[in-house]
């Protein structure tokens, strides 16, 4: 099967940087599977993971903030805020971020507080679940 | 006759200026390294960003998106990049100055513009003098992550959009070397100059190249100014380290000039001895 060459880039620095078979993305308008030589596309991303099938066979879970997946036909970018390897993710953070938010929507406050709880549940509950493995 | 105390006294208290100023040197330096590490970091995403920004925003001509379109200015923003310590010589000053000199000759009232302020010489200098400080950020860590300067941006952006203010512009410190920096002034928004994609691609847009725009330019800006703190804080170590150099070496020379007239002091002191005790010696014969 032929690969694509896919790097994730954040503003921390590059996360990620190798040849896969099939990145399986999810969009603002949703889930979207690339392979090599797709044509040229640009999609915003929602928050949530992306899959990265290697040619052995093997899958690689990412999870991301949000940002957007740039596709040409010999090259993947993905630019997020934040990107992290299913792996390296730290669970213990994450939760207790869980905990935070969920407080914090319980608490009913004003508007904008409301918005930035429900997007910081949504990406540590994004990071728990990637980390598990369970997408 | 100099006080041989006196200058003992003072030759102490400049060496022990001088181990403090050494060792903030050597903190900066490594500070340095690390700062300079992240400006790097950061360059394949920046430089990604803007290719895809160029590649839509000229894709899509006349998209007429809000952040694109430059309006009749009645109020112009001021975002300046600082730093929230002294010590590091002509970091802030030199940027204030420059700031400062520009308001004077573009406006005439205090109405025609804000001041968004990051680091705390700057919000003070600002707050001091009258002007209005909209917004601030102070105490940013030494090595910054895209997170703790998320809000400024956002908020930078979003008064743009809601029309608080109908251009910004940027103040900061651009990292030449370890011993130069100049400030720069950079039109923020609206992003009337976006350079044109280097490779001549024509994307496919899902859902759409304003759906796109929507959510990729406020992410641009971001990163700009995300971009220029790092910068800034790259030059504000890195002057620091000069500045504390330079305060180490003048120790060195003033400890080496003391220790000089200590030793006349000290000389002169033990001939006059020797000639007091020999004078009282003859006066005995």
């Amino acid at each position: 099967m032929k690969t694509v060459l896919v790097n994730i880039v954040t503003p921390d620095g590059p996360v990620y940087d190798s040849e896969v078979s099939m990145v399986i993305a999810k969009t603002t308008s949703g889930e979207i599977g690339v392979l090599a030589g797709h044509i040229p596309m640009v999609a915003p991303l929602a928050i949530g993971a992306v899959k990265l099938k290697k040619e052995n066979g093997s899958t690689e879970l990412i999870a991301l903030s949000g940002g957007f997946i740039e596709v040409r036909p010999e090259k993947i970018s993905i630019l997020a805020p934040s990107a992290e390897i299913a792996e390296s993710i730290d669970v213990k953070r994450a939760k207790e971020a869980v905990k935070r938010a969920e407080g914090r929507l319980q608490g009913k406050q004003d508007n904008i507080d409301f918005k930035r709880a429900d997007l910081a549940l949504k990406r540590a509950l994004n990071r728990i679940n990637v980390h598990e493995g369970n997408i | 006759m100099v006080n041989l105390r006196e200058i003992k006294g003072r030759i102490n208290s400049t060496k022990s200026t001088k181990q403090i100023t050494k060792a903030m040197q050597m903190v900066s330096s490594s500070k340095l390294r690390r700062a300079e590490q992240n400006a790097k970091a950061y360059v394949p995403y920046m430089e990604k960003i803007q290719d895809v920004v160029g590649a839509i925003a000229s894709g899509t001509k006349d998209s007429g998106h809000p952040m694109l379109t430059a309006r009749p200015v009645k109020k112009t923003a001021y975002l300046v990049i600082g730093s929230d310590r002294g010590l590091a010589g002509a970091y802030n000053s030199s940027i204030l100055r420059q700031v400062q000199r520009t308001i004077d000759e573009r406006h005439k009232s205090k109405d025609e513009y804000v001041i968004l302020a990051v680091g705390r010489v700057v919000r003070d200098y600002f707050v001091k003098r009258d002007h209005y400080v909209i917004s601030d950020v102070v105490g940013l860590p030494d090595q910054p992550s895209f997170a703790d300067i998320k809000e400024i941006a956002r908020k930078a952006v979003g008064m743009f959009t809601d029309g608080t203010y109908d251009e910004l512009y940027m103040y900061y410190n651009h990292f030449v070397s370890a011993i130069a920096s100049e400030v720069t002034e950079k039109k923020l928004l609206p992003l009337t100059d976006l350079a044109p994609a280097s490779s001549n691609a024509s994307y496919e847009f899902e859902p759409s190249g304003e759906a796109i725009l929507e959510v990729l330019l406020p992410q641009y800006a971001e990163s700009l100014v995300y971009g220029a703190l790092l910068d800034g804080k790259a030059s504000e170590h890195a002057s620091r380290m000069t500045a504390m150099k330079n305060a180490t070496d003048n120790a060195s020379d003033l400890i080496s000039d003391l220790s000089l007239q200590y030793n006349r002091a000290r000389q002169a002191a033990i001939t006059q001895e020797i000639t007091e005790i020999v004078g009282g010696a003859a006066a005995l014969e």
